[in-house]
């Protein structure tokens, strides 16, 4: 790897004012496991990486009933898939989490990293967009808000601009009879990249849909949200042709690529079939719930 | 070449100063600064767990992580499983049970098993197979590895209850 500085502020305004001096060349280093690769790879040419993982916020992990869940960007995939009240509450989030790479992975890699390394196939963005999570921006004009499915522009680019960092992510608190699932396919059991990934949450009012958000990963250059394909159940009963009509406008709204991990075709049908079956289990969830 | 950097880590148990270079993994500091090469360099992406090292009790590829990132970590490796040259039960058990070959992945493989049992002293054969999935071999099959940590945890559990009953 080229020489690089290291630097590891303990509060937001120092992260930021180090992110603004160097401007393009400087990058937060949150678990490393995607950055790292790329510096080694050549595929950024970051010389200053800012590690904030020892900033308050960015380790935040707390719930309120009302506010809902404030996600420090920085929080570890272990201590998501740990958390009593992340699986009560989000399970599918949680299952995203949990399903990222190796143990030696998610003792690392943080949710908000797998965010900001923008990859299209990342596992928890879409349980995030199917959760309306919003991700919170520090930066040297202030902090903003953007929502998730708006935060990545093309694969590895997100939103956030030079000087700019996550800090966390805002997720409401699920409304009664509510819950999420998210749905990976990969051609083995563990440990691969998502060839389709598939985040649903649904809310009931007895037996309609009262509201839901889907999530779509690798099917485009970037996390999609599933905006039609919600509109296809959202105050229907969650029968066979509601779950049909919802996988296939989830799947019209796919622009995959054909890569060797699966063709556009399969890409296609894998998304209808995953965005019905992500749907019922959410739904079978928020039953209980 | 880049300015060095004073780190203070815990490493096997002992508080350890060294210098390394921002741009070094924690692998390369452990290897070529401090001379520990138990770990090994297998893929340097993250998939193989060669480089497996725990860090304040996590198992995480040394690989994917800065040397200056141990700045008031607690790290174990490899190095530190054996006590006064005594093999701990889970090296017993991997030599008993002929779980390796070349040998490569085995510190890796120790260390991962290491992390399980201490989380987790009864652990079904499915939670061995998950715990060690971030670890490769291409040599023994994993038959071997994972009957060698099932058995050493049936050893450390029966040690607990001799040591217990003595007490």
């Amino acid at each position: 790897m080229h020489a690089i500085t290291y630097e590891a502020p303990t509060t937001l305004d120092q992260a930021v004012s180090i992110l603004k001096t160097h401007g393009e060349n400087a990058r937060p280093l949150c678990g490393g496991t995607d950055i790292l690769i790329q510096l080694r790879a050549g595929l950024r040419r970051t010389e200053h990486l800012v590690d904030v993982k020892k900033i308050k916020e960015l380790q935040a992990l707390s719930f309120d009933a009302k506010k809902g869940l404030r996600l420090g960007a920085a929080v570890s995939c272990i201590e998501i898939s740990e958390s009593e009240l992340m699986r009560r509450h989000y399970p599918g989030l949680t299952e995203a989490a949990h399903l990222i790479g190796s143990l030696q992975i998610q003792n690392r890699a943080s949710v908000g990293g797998n965010l900001c390394n923008g990859s299209p196939a990342a596992d928890t963005t879409p349980a995030l967009i199917a959760l309306g999570a919003r991700a919170r921006i520090a930066g040297p004009g202030g902090e903003r808000e953007v929502p998730v499915e708006s935060f990545c522009v093309s694969p590895g680019r997100t939103v956030l601009k030079p000087g700019e960092l996550l800090v966390d992510l805002l997720i409401p608190a699920p409304a009664p009879h509510s819950s999420d699932a998210y749905l990976r396919f990969i051609p083995r059991n563990e440990m691969d990249i998502a060839v389709v990934g598939v985040g649903a949450s649904v809310t009931l009012d007895g037996d309609k849909v009262k509201a839901a958000r889907i999530g779509l990963g690798a099917v485009a250059a970037t996390p999609l949200l599933g905006a039609k394909a919600a509109e296809e159940i959202i105050g229907k009963k969650l029968d066979d042709a509601a779950l049909d009509a919802a996988g296939r406008a989830a799947s019209e709204v796919c622009k995959p690529i054909d890569d060797m991990r699966g063709t556009i075709d399969f890409r296609i049908h894998v998304t209808g079939v995953l965005t019905r079956r992500a749907l019922a289990i959410a739904a079978e969830r928020a039953k209980k719930s | 070449m880049s300015k060095k950097t004073l780190v203070e880590a815990t490493i096997n148990g002992e508080a350890v100063e060294f210098l390394c270079e921002p741009r070094q993994s924690l692998l390369e500091t452990l290897r070529d600064v401090l001379e520990l090469t138990g770990s090994k360099e297998g893929c340097l992406t993250g998939d193989c767990g060669a480089c497996t090292v725990l860090v304040d009790g996590r198992a995480v590829c040394s690989c994917l992580m800065l040397g200056v990132e141990a700045q008031g970590k607690n790290i174990a490796t490899v190095e530190g499983l054996a006590v006064n040259g005594a093999l701990n039960a889970l090296q017993t058990k991997f030599l008993e049970h002929a779980s390796l070959q070349c040998g490569i992945c085995t510190p890796g493989f120790l260390i991962s098993a290491k992390a399980l049992l201490d989380r987790n002293p009864k652990p079904t054969e499915a939670e061995v197979r998950y715990a060690l999935a971030g670890n490769l071999c291409r040599c023994t099959g994993y038959d071997k590895i994972v009957k060698a940590v099932l058995d050493a945890a049936a050893d450390l559990r029966s040690q607990g209850e001799r040591s217990a009953a003595a007490r």
